[in-house]
């Protein structure tokens, strides 16, 4: 009796809440740290990434014109899903970083726990970063902080799981519509976060999902007039640069800094405040 | 000749019931205390029964907790608190309290069908504001447990201990909503005392938290009359009281606790002004009257049960408001067409009477709907006082019934005068087109809650609570965690 | 005539649906489309000259066509989704009422948004407060939008609690609808045989 040959999956980027193949039609290898054939993933072309920035600027005004309670409820919702197979994504995890089981399983509860800790905090942030200012003269006057729009997201290359939770929840969870590049070398545990943003009810274009070359990519990226934001954590030697070209179109840049993190300084960055007077008087 | 349709009735057309099925309440006959994680009979065995105030029939009976029964709740609350609760990080707290997020909203159909049956309003309320209120209340604190260094209180904020809560009659399920979110999210362990005549969302609410895992003795329910709430005010194990109820009682808790050094959050009554200038929409204003005084038939500590209606548009919205109260629907609150429901009790019903006939004969000028009212049941009309002075006892005297008082200002300052001129302070509505004036107003108010351009809107980030007479504490928002932190 | 009943014919006439011609030109359409045989003819303000605020212009236009109407009743189109805030619907309803429309109507069904309930209740109060200031009733069309059953009942409820049942009449509220009839009539049979239909049992027009 011959062994039942198992299905085998494709895998795709996430554009506009669609799961597509990348449009130049090409893929790259993925291999597990031991050598061994992983999968075939999509190559996104810059032309991919053109049209994940329009998916994501059409999304957001509806993302943030939700409710901060509907979007903790959905980002909740995506940590449901992840949790429901955490088992999947511990086996990802290890096969990608070359874990031990165990450490790959404590891994994943990391990256979900964070994920809920971002979900609660969609309706928190008006609170702990807004406030009324108490002007000397008859105005009302109140700040509140206000998502910066798509923030392009270069994920961390070693970190397959966690850091692609960490650095897409973060501007997610306050309003952004978030364009992520994948880990290159390690991007599955990303795409099968990617897959549950369908049963997850995020809308499509709030989080499109890219797997591909970074040193192709990520200059298109940075260079998108597009794009408000930038987290450049997995960019390694090309940061600088790209932070540079950011620059163009006076991106809001978030890098790594040494010595420690700022829990809130990854949110604040894709933060803007808007401040109102409004007059007092019979 | 005068058309007919110029002059008929408004709403003549009759609607056929439309009643939500109470198949989905699966109402034991008896319950026991929730205690340490359990439902168990009360030490004396005593029960007492909750009536459905539409119909006056039995619902279910449930315990009547003893001081030996308060004690043992307490101390399951201390034992969780120490072996458990205050070891479990706020990250783990979260996710209970998601879970019981998650879990009210997939049992939502049934609590709102509870809560109507057990308190007797309309189930178009339960179901579309009580319900979804009590789920959003638990997950936008669960949010919290994990981030208390974020919420402006301190580098690490501590809990109190063991929560002794009372909650009141009119909001059952989302009172206790409301008191163990921010309680269990801030680290603490609590003792929950339901009002004597609506315990079993409560005791439903016992059973989610069962489904979602809590650990035993972090809620403990007392259900019982005002004996069990006194036995657990006066508890010395007990770090901090929590009561929504009357002035009146919430005065002589103050009072016992005084120099308990327990820590102590009230929320009491009010007579809420709702403030009408000239300029505001005449519809979108009666709407808002109609609100603030029938939602909840009237038994609401904030609602707005003075209506300060400017004097230039006062006859005008008199008559538009008269208009609209025939239309109120008073009936069944099962049916999905009712406007108003039943008065929570016979107690509540005798006090309202009581204070309409004080209305009266004071020389205010009533008007009471003449709708139909079912044999059975405790049921008022809504009614409507008009040339009510500010020295009647309907001016000054907290009804908690659909009974709305109409008195008329000519400028801002005197709207905010005849506002302020009362002891308490919970909310108050500000109705105008124009928007400095409506936030010179609000200046003004001596009030913790105001609303403008609308009323009776409730959200869990939004702190709710009163000032002076009104209690003192808030909940929701940020400033909900203070009640149960030691900052 | 359809045998045994009558039913009256209506036109749509100045410039329909964008109302963009000069005013001679929508007085001529309204005359030809009078003289061909209209018992009622529906027209479209200017939203142009309202939303830049020239009230007085589309004020006068409505007199003028109603004038053109002769015995022909005037139906006045607002064309609501256009017209975007409930002020803005309140002001037109009260022009056109003002102006001697006999209905007031929320859209022509060639724009994106048509007839909503809160656009419906806000017209109804309008109609309500100048039947109780005049004495006159013009009554209410929504059109464009009500595709059930279900949705047409929502807006007879907001007729009844806002104007009272004996506006729940042809000559004082009518539904513009035109996939509503199939849908009343699967209704209907659901109601008989207690089982969903499919659509195709009745005729597509």
């Amino acid at each position: 009796m011959s062994e039942r040959l198992d299905v085998k999956k494709t895998y795709k980027l996430v554009v506009n809440g669609a799961f597509v193949r990348s449009e130049s039609g090409r893929s790259y290898e993925v291999s597990a740290r031991d050598g061994s054939f992983i999968a075939n993933v999509a190559q996104a072309s810059r032309k991919d990434l053109r049209d994940a920035v329009s998916a994501a600027r059409a999304a957001q005004a509806k993302w943030w014109g939700a409710s901060a309670y509907n979007r903790g409820q959905v980002i909740y919702r995506w940590a449901e899903m992840a949790e429901s197979r955490h088992g999947e994504l511990a086996e990802h995890v290890a096969q990608a970083e070359g874990l031990k089981k165990k450490d790959a399983h404590a891994s994943v509860s990391r990256a979900i726990d964070r994920l809920v800790w971002y979900a609660g905090w969609t309706d928190k942030v008006t609170q702990v970063f807004g406030g009324a200012n108490p002007v000397a003269g008859p105005y009302f006057n109140f700040s509140l902080p206000v998502p910066s729009g798509v923030v392009g997201v270069v994920a961390p290359q070693e970190s397959s799981l966690e850091g692609f939770v960490e650095t897409v929840a973060a501007p997610l969870c306050v309003g952004n519509a978030v364009v992520v590049l994948t880990s290159e070398v390690s991007p599955v545990p990303a795409l099968v976060m990617a897959e549950m943003t369908a049963t997850a009810d995020l809308p499509g274009g709030v989080v499109n999902v890219l797997s591909a070359r970074t040193a192709e990519v990520a200059p298109h990226l940075a260079a998108h007039e597009d794009v408000d934001g930038l987290d450049l954590s997995g960019a390694g030697d090309l940061a600088d640069e790209l932070a540079r070209v950011a620059a163009g179109s006076i991106k809001r840049v978030y890098r790594e800094r040494e010595g420690g993190h700022d829990a809130l300084g990854r949110m604040r960055t894709f933060l803007e405040t808007s401040t109102v007077w409004h007059t007092i008087g019979q | 000749m005068t058309d007919h349709a110029l002059t008929s009735p408004l709403g003549a057309l009759t609607y056929d019931p439309a009643p939500e099925s109470t198949a989905i309440a699966h109402l034991a006959p008896s319950y026991g205390l929730f205690l340490d994680g359990q439902f168990t009979d009360a030490a004396q065995h005593e029960q007492f029964a909750s009536l459905n105030p539409a119909t006056e029939e039995t619902l279910a009976t449930v315990a009547q907790a003893s001081t030996a029964d308060v004690d043992r709740a307490v101390a399951s609350a201390r034992r969780a608190y120490d072996k458990v609760w205050s070891k479990t990080t706020g990250a783990q707290r979260a996710k209970y309290l998601y879970r019981i997020a998650r879990l009210i909203l997939e049992r939502a159909r049934e609590l709102a069908v509870v809560e109507t049956l057990d308190n007797g309003k309309p189930i178009r309320e339960s179901r579309d504001i009580d319900v979804p209120l009590a789920a959003a209340h638990f997950f936008y604190y669960a949010g919290w447990a994990d981030k208390l260094e974020h919420a402006g209180l301190g580098p690490s904020p501590q809990p109190l201990g063991v929560a002794g809560q009372i909650i009141p009659w009119n909001f059952p399920l989302l009172m206790a909503a409301w008191k163990l979110a921010p309680a269990l999210a801030a680290g603490n362990t609590c003792v929950l005392k339901p009002a004597e005549t609506t315990p079993l969302s409560a005791l439903i609410l016992g059973e989610i938290l069962q489904q979602a895992g809590l650990p035993d003795g972090v809620v403990n329910i007392v259900t019982g009359d005002g004996t069990t709430g006194a036995a657990l005010v006066d508890h010395p194990g007990v770090d901090k009281i929590a009561f929504t109820g009357s002035t009146e009682v919430g005065r002589l808790i103050q009072q016992r606790v005084a120099s308990s050094g327990k820590r102590l959050t009230l929320e009491l009554g009010g007579k809420g002004a709702n403030i009408v200038f000239e300029d505001a929409p005449l519809d979108e204003v009666i709407e808002g009257i109609i609100d603030g005084i029938f939602f909840n038939q009237g038994h609401v500590c904030c609602a707005g049960s003075r209506l300060l209606v400017q004097e230039s548009v006062a006859d005008e919205v008199l008559r538009r408001l008269l208009r609209r109260v025939d239309q109120l629907r008073v009936g069944n609150p099962m049916d999905k067409n009712t406007d108003v429901g039943a008065i929570n009790s016979a107690a509540q019903l005798a006090r309202i009477r009581e204070l309409s006939d004080w209305g009266e004969r004071e020389g205010a000028t009533r008007y009471t709907s003449d709708c139909a009212l079912p044999d059975k049941g405790y049921w008022f009309a809504p009614t409507v006082f008009s040339d009510v002075a500010q020295s009647h006892r309907i001016a000054r005297d907290e009804i908690f019934g659909p009974v709305l008082s109409v008195l008329t200002f000519r400028t801002p300052d005197e709207a905010v005068a005849k506002a302020n001129n009362s002891t308490y302070g919970l909310a108050c509505g500000v109705w105008s087109e124009k928007g400095s004036r409506t936030l010179w107003v609000a200046q003004r108010l001596r009030a913790g809650v105001i609303w403008a351009n609308t009323y009776n809107k409730f959200d869990p980030t939004s702190p709710f609570g009163g000032v002076r007479e009104s209690g003192f504490g808030r909940e929701g928002g940020r400033h909900g965690l203070e009640a149960y932190l030691n900052v | 005539m359809l045998g045994e009943f009558s039913v009256a014919v209506a036109s749509v006439a100045t410039a329909f649906p964008s109302g963009r011609a000069s005013l001679a030109v929508k007085l001529l359409d309204v005359a030809e489309a009078v003289s061909a045989g209209a018992d009622e003819i529906d027209m479209v303000i200017d939203r142009g000259a309202f939303l830049a605020g020239r009230w007085g212009q589309v004020f006068d236009e409505i007199v003028a066509v109603k004038a053109a109407c002769g015995a022909a009743h005037l139906k006045v189109i607002l064309e609501t989704g256009e017209l975007v805030t409930y002020d803005n619907v309140a002001r037109a309803s009260w022009i056109a009422m003002l102006a001697g429309a006999d209905f007031i109507k929320t859209s022509t069904g060639k724009v994106g948004v048509n007839a909503t309930l809160p656009v419906a209740l806000v017209m109804l109060e309008a109609a309500r407060d100048f039947a109780e200031s005049t004495g006159r009733i013009v009554g209410v069309k929504v059109a464009g939008g009500i595709r059930t059953t279900k949705d047409a009942l929502r807006y007879l409820v907001v007729v009844n609690e806002t104007v009272g049942d004996a506006w729940l009449s042809p000559d004082y509220f009518r539904f513009g609808a035109s996939s509503l009839l199939n849908d009343l009539l699967m209704q209907r049979r659901k109601q008989r045989t207690g089982a969903y239909v499919r659509p195709d049992e009745f005729s597509g027009d």
